[in-house]
């Protein structure tokens, strides 16, 4: 696997996709909330957003259907789980919580924090928190021998 | 506001960004798991994930230095805020995702967990919009 060239993709597709954020609008939290706003003042922008994403990315699925691995990397890496269980439907219920109230998940609020920004910072210091504390709680678990 | 021509481009953007990782990389663009996955270090897999974020940052700062206005704050006091990114972080990893994760690529890919985690966190979302406005927030 060619390291250089490796990396060389993930760049681009992070560039793209933080230019992608900043267009769409998802890194203002009052447009965030005034989608998520369904019975009040509603903007249906954040609609299209997922609507064009979506369909340019099932497109790049179509293209690649029938491949064994991608261009650059010897296999692709995929979550294989298709079961549904308690832990995704809380963990979706608690984050959509938190992006409702704070306008923000996780891709904007490092967006806005490059721009050393109060409010994103505060919120992806407290994010990281949030996820290195999950990730202590599942390796205490495992070696407890639990699921 | 309703802006449908820079949601669609936006929009757009977002979906190559995560052709590109897929079909180049073969990986997931689910940015709670980018993060996740160097807070919580995921062997053999920071470097990328790291070099995908410092892509995200410049292609946000470049972007909003070209179209400025389009990056706005949190309406909500910092405490609160704080406890937003708190549930973020507990919730995306509990539930192995978020908009990008689950919404985008989960959902193109057909995975049924992804499209009922994107159906909770759209509901709870909604919920939480609404009670922050009957408690009267306003935005």
């Amino acid at each position: 696997m060619n390291e250089r060239r490796f990396a060389a993709a993930a760049l681009l597709s992070g560039v793209l996709f933080g230019a992608g954020l900043v267009v769409s609008g998802m890194v203002q939290p009052t447009k965030v909330i005034r989608f998520l706003d369904f019975t009040g003042d509603w903007d249906p922008s954040l609609a299209l957003v997922m609507g064009a994403a979506l369909f340019v990315h099932v497109l790049a699925q179509v293209v690649l259907r029938g491949r064994s691995a991608p261009w650059l990397a010897p296999r692709f890496v995929l979550p294989a789980r298709r079961d549904i269980d308690g832990k995704l439907i809380v963990g979706a219920a608690l984050f959509g919580v938190g992006w409702g109230v704070g306008g923000l998940c996780p891709g904007p609020a490092l967006v806005a924090s490059a721009h050393l920004a109060t409010d994103a910072l505060v919120f992806s210091l407290a994010m990281a928190a949030g996820m290195l504390l999950v990730g202590r709680l599942e390796s205490r678990s495992a070696l407890l021998g639990g699921s | 506001m309703f802006t449908p021509w820079s949601a669609l481009a936006g929009g757009s953007l977002i979906g190559l960004a995560a052709s590109v990782l897929l079909m180049a990389n073969g990986r997931v663009a689910g940015i709670s798991g980018m993060l996740g996955g160097i807070v919580v270090p995921a062997r053999g897999e920071v470097a990328w994930r790291a070099v995908f974020l410092v892509g995200l940052l410049l292609g946000g700062l470049v972007m909003t230095w070209l179209w400025p206005g389009q990056v706005g704050s949190s309406p909500r006091p910092l405490p609160l805020v704080a406890v937003a990114g708190l549930l973020v972080g507990v919730g995306t990893r509990l539930g192995n995702g978020c908009t990008s994760g689950h919404g985008v690529c989960g959902i193109a890919r057909r995975s049924p967990r992804s499209l009922v985690a994107t159906v909770v966190f759209m509901a709870t979302g909604a919920i939480a919009v609404w009670a922050m406005r009957s408690l009267g927030s306003v935005t």
